[in-house]
């Protein structure tokens, strides 16, 4: 008997929405001229329809104003040139300082690292073991000479959702701006700017089911920002190259199809999960926030116990399950996730650490398949393990 | 995710050769820690007088390359006189296995050394080093040098948990930087004892705490 496969690492990647790839379609054969074209000709107004359209529905989900978004390649360059822009819209000689978490996604902590290197001041804020920052850990460690903080909304691993909105309200006391990498909760978690005290905001497609290769990154108007790309003036002037029609189209649409009742669904599943294992394997941790409330409705991360998390992950992938783990063996590094080690876990913890991340295209039936299997093969590699 | 493994690792690591305990085992050696991720305890049975391995075992807590590794080098070594056991290393091991991601090599040469301590451990219990090396403090601090320090996943001598080694008549005295009453104590108490108590001529290990 053939199964389906089930799907449980939507915080990595999710499956391109059917309806997503059906509004794209006619922006390839068709509808394929370029938005700077809009003076010459009528396909080129058809295409700044199209962008504008997208640009209006995402402003909306935001509750912002359609310029304030500027469309990326993805996450991580709408990260770049958050931090980046801000850093070079100042001039060189001005000594600056700036703040992350320690729990950032590579693609803000590695572009701090590299500020740090170039002779910035970068302060690194450390995290509880649930994950959480502390807003007066912000307010302490911002100077006289602070620029900007940034601390995303949801963790990538353990799901935690930071206070962003009262850290936000600070830095704008203290006139320092605000960025949030809010990639996993947009659609997930209400975003809204009007009362968010966020002055540039990270989306991606491919997170919420649109195609990859496409983000946006919310600039509050009057935001002095240096742009990164140069070669045109696109998207404002902040963000040069030819638009990836087709792409903002089917992130647009993804935006849309993003809905509240969808929300329901993933909290439902997540506390299905949480609760199953509690039931029925002995000696699972939950990694992260244990108030749900409080954590990213498509996130379930937990330790089990002696054994190790790559020997449950191939086991689980032969059982046709898709899932990741923190442990050192899955990195290139041969390094635990970064995330458990600034949470203060024991390499112990975060080796036996396995997230399952759930999106609208998962059911609770695959949930029940997925407790029985790990139960199974947390069972026989406990078996096999010296560690009683 | 592409999993970087040949067909032969996967086999081994689903269905693994040789797991288990031996209830009144020659020999035995752990290598590796919780801490590092990969950990492998290693059971030898030994024919006193061919000393062929009749029999072997192995359990781990570790990744596939960790657990492929013991299925394949207790399967090289069951029936295998010692001496021959001793031969096997890892990249006899990778080969029979098809090949490892150079990532997870360690992993293998973390099983070739149990399988090596193990026999050592036997050598040294059975009169049949064909050198006697008294056990000086350097030797005892080459041995503690497998020994995992659980507070930095590095091994206890380099990151100094170990401090001194006394040695008088085969009463082997080890001092360690932890506290008597710390969550490891008793961990690293019995990984060292493990690695010392094996020795031909020592008679009796006594590890010392932190102000004990």
């Amino acid at each position: 008997m053939k199964t389906e496969r089930i799907y449980l690492d939507n915080a990595a990647t999710t499956r391109t929405d059917p309806e997503v790839v059906n509004a794209m379609l006619p922006y390839f054969t068709e509808m394929y001229a370029v938005a700077s074209s809009q003076f010459s000709h009528t396909p080129g107004i058809q295409a700044k329809e199209a962008l504008d359209h997208a640009r209006e529905t995402i402003a909306e989900k935001l509750n912002c104003s359609p310029d304030e978004i500027i469309f990326t390649s993805g996450g991580t360059e709408a990260n770049n040139l958050a931090v980046k822009g801000i850093v070079q819209s100042f001039s060189k000689d001005k000594k600056i300082h700036l703040i992350c978490s320690k729990i950032e996604h590579n693609s803000v902590l590695h572009t701090f690292q590299y500020l740090e290197k170039q002779g910035y001041a970068v302060t690194y804020l450390d995290v509880d073991s649930e994950g959480f920052v502390n807003p007066d850990q912000v307010r302490d460690a911002i100077h006289d000479n602070t620029v900007l903080v940034s601390v995303q909304h949801a963790n990538q691993e353990v799901g935690t959702l930071q206070p962003i909105q009262a850290i936000g309200k600070l830095c704008e006391e203290k006139g320092v701006l605000f960025h949030t990498d809010a990639s996993l909760s947009f659609t997930q978690l209400d975003l809204d700017m009007q009362k968010l005290h966020a002055d540039l905001l990270t989306l991606s497609s491919h997170k919420i089911h649109g195609p990859k290769g496409v983000g946006a990154l919310y600039v509050r108007k009057g935001t002095k920002l240096q742009k990164l790309v140069h070669g045109g003036y696109s998207e404002f002037d902040l963000r040069s190259g030819t638009e990836n029609v087709a792409g903002i189209v089917g992130f647009g649409k993804a935006a849309e199809l993003g809905q509240p009742e969808q929300v329901d669904f993933l909290r439902q599943l997540q506390k299905k999960l949480i609760g199953s294992f509690d039931k029925e394997i002995e000696n699972v941790l939950l990694n992260g926030p244990r108030n749900l409330k409080k954590r990213l409705p498509s996130n379930v991360n937990v330790s089990f116990n002696l054994v190790e998390g790559e020997s449950v992950v191939l086991h689980l992938d032969m059982k046709g399950i898709s899932v990741i783990t923190g442990s050192a063996c899955f990195s290139r590094s041969l390094e635990p996730s970064y995330v458990m080690m600034a949470m203060g876990f024991s390499h112990e913890r975060a080796h036996g650490s396995i997230r399952f991340t759930f999106s609208r295209f998962n059911t609770m039936e695959e949930v029940d398949r997925v407790v029985a299997s790990c139960k199974e093969v947390v069972s026989a590699l406990r078996r096999i393990s010296p560690l009683k | 995710m592409s999993i970087p493994y040949t067909k032969k690792v996967l086999d081994h690591f689903m269905h693994p050769h040789n797991v288990g305990q031996l209830k009144k085992p020659d020999a035995m050696a752990t290598e590796g820690s919780p801490a590092c991720g990969d950990m492998l305890k290693l059971y030898l049975q030994v024919d006193e007088k061919s000393t062929t391995i009749t029999d072997i075992k192995f359990e781990s807590y570790g990744c596939a390359s960790n657990i492929a590794t013991g299925s394949i080098i207790t399967d090289l070594a069951k029936g295998r006189t010692i001496e021959a056991a001793k031969k096997i290393d890892w990249k006899m091991a990778a080969k029979e296995l098809g090949g490892l991601p150079p990532v997870k090599v360690h992993c293998a040469v973390l099983a070739v050394e149990a399988l090596r301590t193990a026999i050592e451990n036997y050598e040294h219990q059975h009169g049949l080093l064909k050198e006697k090396v008294p056990t000086t403090e350097k030797v005892v601090f080459k041995r503690l040098a497998g020994v995992i320090n659980p507070l930095a996943g590095l091994d206890v001598v380099k990151t100094k948990l170990v401090t001194e080694v006394k040695i008088q008549d085969g009463h082997v005295k080890i001092y360690v930087e932890l506290p008597p009453n710390h969550q490891f104590a008793n961990n690293v108490k019995n990984e060292i004892a493990e690695r010392i108590e094996p020795l031909w001529d020592v008679k009796k290990v006594e590890i010392i705490f932190r102000g004990e």
